[in-house]
């Protein structure tokens, strides 16, 4: 047991964990006024539900032992985390430590999903759709990805994981697939089945609080090295190159957004910015091991330009991807797993060729067939769970209160309480109380 | 030349809108408001406690028009803004004395 090791990725899961909270701040700036606490919430609910059925099944479904193909692990090895108490002084790491620090990916990769149906979701129908979500699309696939065969010393294999790991020889080196791929395929499929908002196109829906912005995507940097640099599993060299990777790409990303913003625009903006951020945190976790500091500017400064150009397609295609989880996380995603097989340097500590090192496409299409595999099993279940959902129990708001504000219907609350004219104070004195009206309504027919 | 004013739900705002551009009519002011009329106002629970709420959100639309255009500006805003359903507001005209159009100084009728 190395402590430096196991306290390296305590601190790291902590990280990650605090990264779900920023994004609750980046998405919760990005919305109107009357939507804030919803948004946010969505971000709180996935905290709330995803650890418990983590420790229930999750981490078994991703980690227990293959069942067959690499596609899934055994639910039941772990259910409940049983037998990952008992301290094993030979073990790398203790298993909890691993646990928690794959808890938070699960966590996030979940939340990432809402900025694409901001305003307009019941409460109660994410909090369902995100525990099946997660149950059905995120555990195996976690276990495709993150889950590494092991052998003993005699060559036995003692446990078996899963088929991009493994058997493709994908690099994903802390989630390009399994998180931010495959939760950018899912925002697409979810923003597709919602629908678009009451006047998307129409309106300019612009964030109402940019400063929020800037805090979340600062927050989300700040986290995002325990998401990469952690993914080494040891506080070693390995780490300590993804860490300056980490910083370097996500810069030259941030550079990126703002220098188009520029050309094309004429303003580099805020937004642009902490967008530019989470586009180059986005693509260098896939490539972190794989590529030297200089293949890390050159992955970020191209995310940036290229997500900031994938943002506007939401438009001229009409899915209201509210936020940008398409455009920033499956674009970024994709761009940084396959940019692996271009850019990676066999002296990296991942140690394999490309075809601008050595020469060799071998890495490429492995990155290629890893990335469109995660994407469109996650956009077709994403696509069947959702539409389940809303013929069943209904996904959307009422049209009356998506304009009168989902905060104030759904959740009775409004995140800016100014002075009221005579009110309890306890709900907003502006910006509607439908809901409680159309109770009165009923009450006085009855 | 008349002020037309009318009380409507907040997210009849985009239909009544509408409705005023379809028969021409060139400028209005919007304003959030609260009140109440014969619904009154109605409790609400919030952490375990019940609160009354005496004042319902609205919007309030003012528009200046000449005699002839008030009624068809009347008939407009009911119909657009109308849901059946109690609280859906009032509209009402009120006569002018005297409009001036800032930049230019013209009065009147031309001031419209």
């Amino acid at each position: 047991m190395d402590t430096g090791n196991t306290a390296w990725i305590l601190t790291s899961a902590s990280l990650v964990l605090l990264m779900t909270p920023g994004l609750a701040l980046f998405y919760g700036g990005m919305v109107r006024a009357k939507s804030v606490l919803n948004m946010m919430m969505m971000s709180f609910g996935a905290l709330a539900l995803i650890p418990v059925l983590w420790v229930l099944y999750g981490y078994s479904i991703a980690f227990g032992d293959d069942v067959g193909g690499g596609l899934l692990g055994d639910p039941t090895e772990f259910f409940g985390l049983k037998g990952l108490m008992t301290d094993d002084p030979e073990a790398a790491l203790p298993a909890m430590a691993f646990v928690g620090f794959q808890a938070v990916f699960a966590i996030i990769t979940v939340a990432l999903i809402s900025g694409a149906i901001a305003d307009r979701a019941k409460f109660g129908s994410w909090m369902v759709f995100a525990g099946l979500w997660a149950t059905i699309v995120y555990f195996p696939i976690a276990h495709w990805v993150f889950d590494f065969t092991l052998t003993g010393e005699d060559g036995v294999v003692t446990h078996t994981g899963g088929w991009i790991a493994n058997n493709l020889k994908a690099i994903d080196f802390a989630g390009g697939t399994a998180v931010h791929i495959n939760a950018g395929a899912a925002a697409l499929a979810l923003a597709l089945v919602l629908g678009t908002r009451r006047g998307f196109g129409r309106d300019a829906m612009r964030p109402h609080n940019l400063t929020l912005v800037m805090i979340g995507a600062g927050l989300l940097w700040f986290g995002w090295f325990g998401f990469n640099a952690g993914s080494a599993l040891a506080a070693n060299n390995t780490a300590s190159v993804v860490w300056v990777n980490t910083l370097v790409a996500t810069a030259a990303a941030t550079l990126g957004w703002l220098l188009l913003e520029k050309l094309r625009d004429g303003h580099s903006t805020s937004l642009g910015a902490a967008s530019g951020v989470v586009a180059g945190l986005v693509a260098i976790t896939p490539s972190c091991s794989a590529v030297s500091p200089i293949g890390a500017i050159i992955i970020g400064l191209l995310a940036g330009v290229l997500c900031a150009l994938a943002v506007g397609l939401k438009y001229k295609l009409g899915y209201d991807d509210s936020l940008d989880v398409v455009g920033v996380h499956l674009v970024g995603g994709l761009w940084g797993t396959i940019a692996i097989g271009f850019l990676a340097d066999p002296d990296a500590p991942a140690g394999v060729e490309s075809l601008f090192f050595g020469g060799s496409v071998d890495q490429l299409w492995r990155q290629v067939v890893g990335a469109l595999a995660v994407l469109v099993v996650s956009f077709v279940a994403t696509y069947i769970i959702g539409t389940i959902i809303q013929k069943t129990m209904g996904f959307r708001i009422a049209e009356e209160d998506e304009v009168t504000g989902i905060d104030q219907v759904v959740h009775a609350e409004s995140g800016y309480d100014f002075a009221s004219l005579g009110s309890s104070g306890a709900t907003a004195p502006l910006g509607g109380q439908a809901r409680a009206e159309a109770r009165n309504i009923e009450g006085s027919r009855a | 030349m008349k002020l037309v004013t009318a009380i409507v739900k907040p997210f009849k705002l985009d239909d009544v809108k509408n409705a005023l551009e379809l028969i021409g009519i060139a400028g209005l002011t919007v304003s959030e408001v609260q009140g109440f009329g014969r619904q009154r106002g109605h409790t609400e629970v919030y952490r375990g406690a019940e609160y009354q709420v005496d004042f319902v959100p609205k919007v309030r639309i003012e528009i200046v028009v000449g005699e002839i255009d008030a009624a068809r500006v009347v008939d407009a805003i009911v119909e657009s803004a109308s849901t059946g359903q109690i609280g859906d507001g009032k509209v009402w005209v009120t006569t002018i004395d005297e409009i001036v159009r800032v930049r230019t100084g013209e009065r009147g009728a031309d001031a419209l």
